[in-house]
């Protein structure tokens, strides 16, 4: 994108600390996530990452700092209020809802954009029957666009894990997000897989949904993302386009310091 | 999808139906139509009750409260300032539900099991107000002289009417509730049971679900005590113990806590357990209930309603 | 020295809710010991306490055993409870969760509670004084000397676990399940014996509550309950987990409840320390002295 100046930032986060009790996990994090694009944030294992995920999307508060999402005050709030300001995510562990099909997790990620009253539920108006009847379709395009259509019966437990990573995601994208937070979405993934996977991000993105990601799998990373940030120890060490990033001599030391390889793709 | 089969319904309302006939041919069984009464009356708890186990996953150990609430408040206000029966028992519901939301609005924001410490507390602290209170309540002697219910002149004055009646209201809320399961309520309920972090980041707020399944939870609760009330044409203190609170307990562990099938199968076990099995075991009562809880728990946690798909579980290995 | 009817009353209160809580802070104490290394919440608490009272009315009463072998006796016996509880009612759970660990101990203290029912019978029962029944009077304050016993006793156990915790392997092995049972297994520590200790402990200090107490103010089938709810009350108005906290909040639950039945409606006696209860979860439920960051990643 040619001449494109400060792209403006969809997240603003700012002098970010997170200390539990004596252990300081995030150190004065600065970090803006521009509109519309995918973002990664890398980093040896320990180094914060799915904190900083948890702390975004409100699971806990920061011990300092703020963050701001689309111009909100964010830092304070809940996980479900974060959701409806429109930021969505999936989580390292895969936390689906295991005792539903692939249709109904998608028809849930929907949940909050529509409205169920108590009573209106309970007594069967018909208004909550025509209201089932356009999410089911919807969630049924949106199984499409993820390539899961054809299981959307089967129960969510029962898909290989690289089918339950897109569904997770699916799910996410459910809620009508402007920005998605992606927890490690190749972990455990064969190559094929991970191909998908980063398909899949890739169209997220051509959508105009911004993408946030935390990754191990270089290759990926490297692959699609527009930005990077790395972390280590809690601590910024570095960021820019993936090729400045791989040139870094702080982060080649930071994963070779950890004993860990850095496999440039 | 949780389909929710319909022939089941179908077959259980047809029992329902004809049982007092078949009960009146049985002189040994000819007085279970009184039984089922307090069973229908059971189950009314024990279906909100398991929504609140089974899907909001929290215990309360004080829903005897909520039951003795709906049965004092339309107690009161029948005999003691001539309100329309059925009116009483709206207030008894609506009194439920604002008790219900004081107490659980607090203790479910909270992440765990405070509820069940808080309705503990709160069960023996209602009955501990029901003793005292006496000149509303009668104290510990009761409250008598409680009227029945009638409709239009149409008095509800016999153990056969009453049956049909309190069961026609049980397969009313029965089927408001399969609605509800099978709604986007319904769904975030079970979405917060699989998953609390994954239905919050979906933007379902976790807290006033659980706060709304506990007060529907409490409003049933309400309304059986008022048709018992009406039924028993008195109540005291000692029906709403902590042990009750207990018994409700064990028609959901019993019964199976994610089923509603469950809610009401555990019902009607207890109820004839405790109002006609159980007598030939005297003292020991107390002991068989707690055995009962316990076996329950340790070997079919799934209840009496899991143990269908259990068996077939066992039979494919 | 002019002794104010008032303030003589404002101490006796005092006396007597000092006395009663230090039964609280006993039973908060067992509970505490089961939270901490278990993370469960033992509703059969109370049925310790009973079990403690009536086991040595058996023992001293009916069969005539001195007052120095009654009380290992009784105290013993209980404990062996404690194990049966653990063995057989919370070891036995395939999956165990919070809801289904609430839901055996309370069908366990139903079951204790039946037993007991059977074995004494409904009627309540007395036990002798440990060191008489003559009242010390100090400045008309009368304090019964078995009120000193029981705030013997308590500092006793307080003293007894924290040597016990802090001195000993065992002790310190406990504790280390309780911080981290992953780790604690790691290193070796076999954490169901953990598990079976604590039960077995808690059931001590219940049994010890009870039999202090029944001199005081007897004991019947029927108390558990109760005294659990009430104990629970004082732990979590103390800090659920700490033991300091189960002693603060076990005395000034015990003082709220005394001077609120002395000057306020006592047939709402038992109501006041469970109003407590839920003022405190609903205001601040780490309590007293509880941390708390610790009680929202702590699972109960």
């Amino acid at each position: 994108m040619a001449a494109e100046a400060v792209n403006d930032p969809i997240l603003e986060i700012e002098e970010l600390v997170m200390a539990f009790g004596g252990l300081t996990a995030l150190m004065n994090i600065n970090l803006r996530v521009p509109r519309g694009k995918i973002k990664a944030v890398i980093g040896p294992n320990g180094a914060g990452k799915t904190t900083l995920f948890n702390i975004i999307t409100g699971v806990f508060p920061p011990t300092e700092g703020s963050i701001r999402f689309d111009g909100h005050t964010i830092s304070d709030r809940k996980p479900h209020q974060i959701a409806r300001l429109g930021i969505s995510r999936t989580f390292q562990t895969v936390e689906l809802f295991n005792n539903m099909t692939v249709l109904e997790n998608v028809m849930t990620g929907r949940h909050l954009r529509i409205r169920s009253p108590f009573f209106a539920c309970g007594l069967g108006l018909p208004g909550v029957r025509r209201q089932e009847k356009r999410l089911k379709e919807d969630a049924m395009a949106l199984l499409e666009f993820i390539g899961l259509a054809a299981k959307s019966e089967i129960m969510a437990d029962a898909l290989p894990l690289g089918e339950r990573k897109i569904l997770e995601i699916g799910r996410a994208l459910a809620t009508a997000p402007q920005l998605v937070c992606l927890d490690e979405p190749a972990a455990g993934l064969n190559e094929t897989e991970t191909e998908t996977a980063a398909h899949l991000i890739h169209a997220i993105c051509q959508k105009g949904i911004t993408v946030l990601l935390v990754e191990h799998d270089m290759k990926m990373i490297m692959d699609i993302s527009d930005e990077i940030t790395v972390l280590n120890y809690g601590e910024k060490i570095a960021e820019g386009p993936p090729g400045e990033i791989q040139r870094n001599p702080l982060v080649i030391e930071a994963y070779l310091g950890q004993g860990g390889g850095f496999e440039i793709g | 999808m949780l389909r929710i089969r319909k022939a089941p319904m179908l077959a259980g309302a047809l029992l329902i139906l004809v049982f007092p006939w078949i009960a009146s041919r049985i002189p040994a069984i000819s007085h279970y139509p009184d039984l089922m009464v307090f069973a229908g009356v059971y189950a009314l708890i024990t279906i909100g009750l398991s929504l609140l186990m089974g899907y909001a996953g929290q215990i309360s150990l004080g829903h005897a409260a909520f039951f003795g609430i709906g049965a004092y408040v339309s107690g009161v206000l029948t005999t003691q300032f001539d309100v329309n029966a059925w009116l009483g028992m709206l207030l008894g519901a609506v009194a439920a539900a604002a008790v219900a939301v004081a107490i659980g609005a607090p203790s479910l924001k909270l992440r765990g099991h405070y509820l069940a410490m808080a309705t503990l507390a709160f069960g023996i602290i209602i009955n501990i107000v029901f003793r005292e209170e006496a000149r509303w309540t009668g104290g510990p002697d009761g409250m008598v002289g409680i009227s029945g219910l009638s409709v239009f002149g149409y008095a509800f004055d016999t153990a056969g009417k009453y049956y049909y009646l309190v069961w026609a209201i049980v397969a009313a809320v029965f089927l408001f509730t399969v609605n509800l399961i099978q709604s986007p309520t319904g769904r975030a309920l079970r979405a917060i049971h699989a998953s609390e972090a994954a239905s919050a980041a979906m933007g379902i707020p976790i807290a006033r679900y659980k706060v709304i399944v506990f007060t529907f939870s409490a409003v049933l609760a309400a309304l059986a005590g008022s048709l018992y009330a009406h039924y028993m044409n008195f109540i005291n203190p000692a029906t709403f113990d902590l042990f009750f609170s207990i018994k409700l307990i064990i028609m959901i562990a019993l019964g199976g806590m994610h089923s509603i099938w469950g809610a009401i199968i555990g019902a009607i076990l207890v109820a004839f357990l405790s109002l006609e099995w159980l007598h030939y075991f005297e003292e020991f009562e107390i002991v068989v209930y707690g055995a009962i809880l316990l076996l329950v728990t340790i070997f079919l946690p799934e209840g009496l309603a899991g143990a269908p798909a259990k068996l077939m579980a066992r039979m494919r290995r | 020295m002019e002794s104010f009817p008032f303030v003589n009353q404002l101490l006796q209160f005092l006396v007597t809710g000092l006395t009663v809580g230090a039964i609280y802070a006993m039973v908060a104490i067992g509970f505490n010991i089961i939270y901490n290394v278990t993370e469960i919440i033992n509703l059969a608490q109370g049925e310790f306490v009973m079990l403690g009272g009536l086991l040595m009315v058996s023992t001293h009463v009916s069969l005539g055993l001195p007052l120095l072998l009654a009380f290992p006796v009784t105290v013993l016996g209980v404990t062996l409870v404690g194990i049966l509880l653990d063995r057989l009612a919370i070891r036995p759970i395939r999956k165990p969760s919070v809801m289904t660990l609430i839901i055996a101990t309370v069908a366990a203290s139903i079951i204790i509670k039946g037993l007991a029912m059977i074995i004494w019978g409904k009627s309540p029962y007395d036990l002798p004084a440990f060191s008489g029944r003559t009242p010390i009077d100090i400045g008309g304050v009368i304090i019964q000397p078995q009120y000193l016993w029981v705030v013997g006793f308590l500092v006793a156990v307080a003293v007894g676990l924290t040597l016990f915790f802090n001195r000993t392997i065992l002790g310190k092995a406990m504790g280390a399940c309780a911080d981290n049972p992953d780790a604690a297994r790691l290193v070796g520590i076999n954490v169901r014996h953990m598990v079976l200790l604590s039960f077995a402990l808690s059931a001590a200090i219940g049994a010890v509550a009870g039999l202090t107490l029944t001199p005081i103010a007897l004991m019947d089938y029927d108390r558990g309950a109760m005294l659990a709810i009430k104990g629970f009350g004082a732990a979590i108005l103390g800090g659920l987990g700490s033991f300091p906290g189960a002693i603060l909040g076990g005395l000034i639950l015990g003082l709220i409840e005394s001077l609120s039945a002395g000057m306020l409606d006592s047939g709402y006696k038992d109501a006041y320390a469970l109003i407590i209860l839920l003022a405190v979860l609903f205001i601040r439920p780490s309590g007293i002295l509880g941390n708390l960051e610790v009680s929202r990643f702590k699972r109960f």
